[in-house]
């Protein structure tokens, strides 16, 4: 589903991907770990088509298209969803017409009808309350006065409405107390289907005590180091990154 | 970030939609003013001696006075000589019916989305339609009469009702006021009357359009509401011009007054054309409108939406006379290109529990600049009056500018006054984080200024509120939402 091919990019002509390769396919859930400065969320907004990085070399495939190519609406209408770390504030615009909003123009790309307000309203709030969403926050602006953990389950309510076919979140774990990285972890394992490629980067091997990869990567200085299963993130945890790095640099 | 906001701007950078010129042949004065002129534009008229007389007065004093200079706004001196002070479009001078009016000029205002024939037919708002200096149509005044309603062009007024506008005019806005009002007071040519009787509730909202044409001719209209005891009318004016290199001069003056509990509600969809992206050409909008609250519980609502003009210079305000009296002043100003816009309100409070809101968004791009200028003034007997005012901006891009001049007088110490003010900025994130939800760039800029803009639009007649939020789109279309 997701294929990248020796991918190389620089922001303000520092190189920060040095040659990285990748493969998702549908159905999995891969875990991208690594040290702070490591290109793990420079990734991730390549993917989503963010401004501000260029890409010198190498091609990125999704469902068979150049990624590289479309705009990022466009990504998104295909069905490509990123968390964000930071997710953004949005005064004014209501929370609920903004995510109504968004799927319809995802339901209008893939030629289906907009979705009614019954059928929305009941959704949203099923799946609000599987996020531990306070449905008051549903009312507010988006994001706007959220605490951090009010942000990030707004992010995986998004994502659960939204229905993506490759979500990527992007530490969406930091900065998480441990009852909301759980409803995260949670959120993330509801929406694991044979269809749905998933790909998770975290700094933290905590995150993956709720969460079963299927692989483990580790990115450090822009480039995957090491890959393996789900002991690998525990070895992370218990030996640091800097040994992988000296056994990279050799 | 400069490429982006380069792509910004460009969608920004909407054509003036409104910028088409009408062929028709009209009688328009040569430029120029002096006493003769005056005198001529009463004479069309048919006015009183009483009229040219006030006119006259006017006019003399204004010769006296300076252009003010205290605004944050930048033009060139205006030249009063280079202005023509009337056009009319050419045909008989009194119009019994629709029938009678050059159908050039209805297609204009159908092509300005104004179809006063559909208006009449449909929406059940009545229509009163200025071409250049002149009244060119009003609807449903048969409808309104039987209510008791006079709705009709100024200079009608001045013919069939001269007492009522004698008794009425210039005692909100007395012609010594300011250098533009002074002006106005002099030449003005057309404009709108409103009467609403005791007791009477308007049947329906009324509604005037104003259409610059002529090159090198002022519009200087005179609009007077007037709303008796217990009385109530919602009144909307709209305003478009041509693309013209030139820039013309557009000097207003409204005055509205309410009696005992009446209520009067007044909303602006202003659209002058702004000039083009270079700041060449625009209508400088110099403008003094004001709301007299006479009687006890009496109510006053301004709304603006601003979107157009080179410059705007204007403060629509409200004088709090009774007691218990309500002012409203909402206001939504957009500049960019070159616009600049130096707009606010006044609250004079001086009946007893008086209270004023103020709700003013301000919204720049490229290199408009905004400066939100507001006055809350309580009087000593003011007792228990209270302020609250809320002045945000948003900026587009890192070209524009925002001011905001809050004046506060307080001269009675149970006086309670508020005053809340933001400054935000369309940011990269939020527009990329709304395209990776699927929207477009467009739509994304348009949901953050219509939620931007939510309050003040929720105060605009349902019908209106939507012409504006796609005026809003065609003004900034595409980046800014």
């Amino acid at each position: 589903m997701l294929a990248i091919k020796n991918l190389t990019a620089s922001v303000d002509g520092k190189e920060i991907l040095k040659g990285v390769d990748l493969q998702v396919e549908a159905g999995e859930l891969h875990a991208i770990m690594g040290p702070n400065g490591s290109g793990k969320s420079t990734l991730a907004h390549i993917l989503a088509g963010r401004d501000g990085y260029s890409v010198t070399g190498g091609e990125v495939r999704y469902l068979g298209e150049d990624l590289l190519q479309l705009e990022v609406e466009e990504r998104a209408r295909q069905g490509l969803f990123l968390a964000m770390q930071y997710p953004v504030e949005l005064p004014g615009v209501n929370n609920m017409s903004f995510l109504r909003e968004s799927m319809n123009a995802l339901r209008r790309a893939r030629g289906e009808p907009e979705i009614d307000t019954l059928s929305f309203m009941k959704q949203v709030k099923e799946k609000a309350r599987q996020v531990k969403l306070d449905e008051k926050l549903l009312k507010r602006s988006v994001n706007a006065g959220f605490s951090g953990g009010e942000k990030k389950r707004n992010e995986i309510l998004q994502m659960a409405m939204l229905e993506p076919k490759l979500a990527i979140l992007d530490e969406t774990d930091s900065g998480l107390d441990i009852d909301a990285l759980r409803t995260v972890a949670d959120g993330v394992n509801r929406l694991r289907t044979a269809e749905r490629g998933m790909l998770v980067v975290t700094h933290y091997q905590r995150l993956l005590d709720y969460i079963q990869p299927d692989k483990v990567h580790v990115l450090a200085d822009g480039r995957i180091v090491r890959s393996g299963g789900k002991e690998l993130a525990l070895e992370l945890e218990a030996r640091g990154y800097g040994w992988l790095l000296e056994e990279a640099a050799a | 970030m400069g490429q982006t906001n380069s792509e910004m701007e460009a969608l920004i950078a909407a054509e003036y939609a409104q910028g088409f010129i009408t062929r028709i042949d009209s009688d328009t004065f040569p430029p120029g003013l002096d006493e003769a002129v005056v005198r001529a534009i009463s004479e069309r008229k048919g006015e009183p001696e009483w009229m040219l007389q006030k006119r006259l007065e006017a006019y003399r004093h204004w010769l006296t006075m300076d252009q003010p200079d205290w605004a944050v706004i930048n033009h060139p001196p205006i030249d009063f000589q280079q202005i023509s002070y009337y056009s009319s479009p050419k045909q008989s001078p009194k119009l019994e019916s629709l029938d009678q009016v050059d159908p050039e000029i209805l297609a204009t205002y159908e092509k300005l989305g104004i179809s006063i024939e559909e208006q009449k037919a449909l929406s059940g708002v009545a229509v009163d339609a200025v071409f250049d200096s002149v009244s060119v149509a009003t609807t449903f005044r048969e409808t309104l009469a039987e209510a008791g309603v006079i709705f009709c062009a100024i200079s009608e007024a001045l013919r069939d009702y001269p007492e009522l506008v004698r008794q009425y005019m210039a005692s909100v806005v007395p012609h010594k006021d300011n250098f533009f009002a002074a002006l106005n007071s002099a030449v003005f040519s057309d404009g709108t009357f409103v009467y609403i009787p005791e007791g009477v509730k308007c049947p329906m909202e009324l509604s005037t359009y104003f259409r610059i044409n002529e090159a090198k001719t002022g519009q200087f209209e005179r609009t007077l509401i007037i709303a008796e005891a217990g009385s109530e009318v919602s009144y909307l004016e709209g305003c478009t011009a041509p693309m013209r290199d030139e820039n013309q001069l557009h000097a207003a003056v409204v005055e509205l007054v309410a009696m005992e509990d009446a209520k009067i509600k007044y909303s602006t969809v202003q659209n002058w054309y702004p000039g083009d992206l270079e700041g060449k050409g625009g209508i400088y909008n110099f403008v003094t409108k004001r709301g007299d609250c006479r009687g006890d519980r009496s109510h006053i609502s301004w709304t603006q939406v601003e979107t157009g003009s080179a410059v705007t210079w204007k403060y629509p305000s409200c004088i709090l006379r009774g007691r218990d009296s309500v002012g409203e002043f909402y206001s939504v100003a957009v500049t960019k290109g070159f616009q600049q816009a130096d707009t606010g309100t006044k609250m004079i409070h001086i009946g007893e529990n008086s209270r004023s809101t103020i709700v003013s968004k301000g919204i720049s791009a490229m290199q408009g600049s905004n400066a939100y200028r507001g006055l809350v003034r309580i009087a000593g007997k003011a007792e228990n009056a209270r302020n609250h005012t809320r002045c945000d901006s948003l900026l587009i891009g890192d070209r524009c500018a925002a001011h905001t001049f809050p004046y506060i007088e307080v001269k009675n110490p149970t006086a309670k006054v508020e005053h809340e003010a933001t400054t935000s900025k369309v940011s990269e994130d939020q527009l990329f984080y709304c395209r990776q939800r699927g929207l477009t760039e467009e739509d994304a800029v348009s949901m953050i200024i219509n939620g931007f803009c939510k309050e003040v639009f929720q105060e605009l007649p349902m019908e209106f509120a939507v012409e504006a939020q796609k005026l809003l789109a065609v003004s900034l279309e595409g980046a800014v939402g």
